[in-house]
């Protein structure tokens, strides 16, 4: 009784409309998820091969590594998006094969682009003398990669690689202009049916807030658990505060 | 031209779209120049709260940027042009609500830039303008904020970037920019590939000289 009478109090505000679009919410939930899921595990595989490829001393291996991670890293997602959706697929297939699979490629190749660059940051930042010790034992430049080089760099790539996961979650909702039915579509339809913007919109920002929340959270525990970083920002904040500044 | 359009029929319209897109140009070109400069006041107020003593300030600062920051860009737009007007009963077109949902958003992430930039300054140097005897202002305006700003530089730069490619998604609201515009000519001319590319490449022409600039400009400035 109690809780009807408190919602009474907000009437202004209409709980009953996101409510009665329930379904569709939660099925948007799934939906952005399962699009940030695949584009993301996906992209980190290729982004490893690119940032692999900007790093090779062979022209033809680097230059192309080049250009897709500058195409995709210069133009908007949107734009990705579109070209994917109306002009490739429909070219390579004939016809269009639905949002989530253009959703899914489109998002893979964006943040495979992004990622090529934090692998490759990550494995240029590691002292060269790691490369150059494996090397001097006698190891082949492939094993020295795979077993001295990588396992360092990826710690050093966690936190990147977190920023990367929230950034692409966010911009997951940038594949409801391919009428993808996510979180983003259940708000738009929402309000197209009741006139109403407050409530949808914030209720979708609610959620993605939720699911950033949850991400950061997560990405906290994996960068305390395998960062090798010192992490002093918080100390340090707290010193400034207190010495005023 | 019509010569070179016989021998290779899919440039037609790559070149047909060019003017469209010039015209999208200006837009996009406006909004993001206008957003980012009022972003970066924002931002720089924000940023300063963000490492104030003040509880309220560091709150409100705080809750502001980690709103912005853990909401999608296309949400925020959506929001400021439709449901905003609804609470303050005013009008806004579509160009004002753009410029103020870059400001807001790019305001955001400078925050952190500032942010990261005044906290990235040594210690000593806060502790040196205190014992010569300067407010806690002016360290920070005339020893801290110099020294700060050129790390800002090439954050900043991306930032731009950034909000740049941002910008495509006030088509969503039907705002003349480049990738309205390429839409328009899809719909029209029922061509894809082509048009959506050479938006692509505008955009492109954009960043790349951008991102070459601020590479020389870091190395430049030694940060």
């Amino acid at each position: 009784m109690r809780t009807i009478a408190i919602l009474e109090y907000f009437d202004f505000i209409r709980f009953d409309i996101i409510w009665n679009y329930r379904e569709l919410y939660f099925r948007g939930l799934l939906v952005t998820i399962a699009l940030t899921a695949v584009g993301y595990t996906c992209g980190i595989i290729l982004g490893l091969l690119f940032g692999l490829g900007k790093m090779s001393e062979r022209k033809w291996i680097y230059y192309p590594a080049k250009w897709y991670v500058d195409f995709f890293r210069g133009t908007p997602l949107l734009v990705q998006i579109l070209l994917i959706h109306t002009a490739l697929i429909p070219t390579l297939f004939g016809h269009s094969l639905g949002f989530f699979v253009s959703g899914s490629i489109a998002l893979m190749l964006n943040s495979a682009a992004y990622i090529a660059e934090i692998f490759r940051a990550g494995i240029q930042s590691l002292d060269k003398g790691q490369m150059e010790a494996a090397r001097s034992l006698g190891m082949p430049h492939g094993v020295a990669m795979r077993q001295i080089i990588l396992p360092q760099a990826f710690r050093r790539m966690v936190p990147p690689l977190g920023n990367e996961l929230i950034a692409l979650l966010k911009d997951s909702s940038l594949v409801t202009v391919i009428a993808a039915t996510d979180i983003l579509y259940a708000a738009k339809v929402t309000a197209g049916a009741y006139f109403r913007f407050w409530e949808p919109y914030l209720f979708a920002a609610l959620l993605y807030l939720i699911l950033t929340w949850v991400c950061t959270k997560v990405i906290a525990y994996v960068e305390n658990r395998y960062s090798t970083s010192y992490i002093p920002a918080k100390r340090r904040r707290f010193f400034m505060r207190k010495h005023g500044v | 031209m019509d010569a070179l359009v016989e021998k290779l029929p899919f440039l037609y319209h790559m070149i047909k779209v060019i003017p469209y897109l010039l015209e999208g140009m200006k837009y996009t070109l406006i909004i993001t120049f206008l957003g980012v400069a009022i972003g970066f006041v924002i931002g720089a107020f924000a940023g300063l709260g963000r490492i104030s003593n003040s509880k309220i300030i560091y709150a409100i600062s705080t809750v502001y940027v980690e709103i912005i920051r853990g909401t999608p860009i296309l949400v925020q737009i959506l929001f400021i042009y439709f449901a905003l007007p609804d609470l303050l009963d005013l009008n806004l077109d579509k160009i004002t609500a753009s410029v103020i949902a870059i400001a807001i958003n790019a305001g955001a992430y400078i925050a952190e830039i500032v942010r990261g930039g005044v906290e990235s300054i040594d210690k000593g140097q806060f502790e040196a303008g205190d014992s010569i005897g300067l407010t806690k202002n002016q360290t920070m305006w005339h020893i801290i904020w110099p020294q700060a700003f050129r790390r800002m530089i090439p954050p900043l730069g991306n930032q731009f970037i950034i909000s740049l490619k941002d910008t495509s998604l006030f088509s969503a609201i039907a705002v003349v920019e480049l990738v309205y515009q390429g839409k328009a000519y899809t719909a029209a001319s029922a061509s894809y590939f082509e048009p959506y590319f050479m938006v692509g490449l505008f955009y492109l022409a954009i960043t790349i000289p951008s991102s070459i600039i601020l590479r020389r400009l870091e190395k430049r400035l030694d940060v």
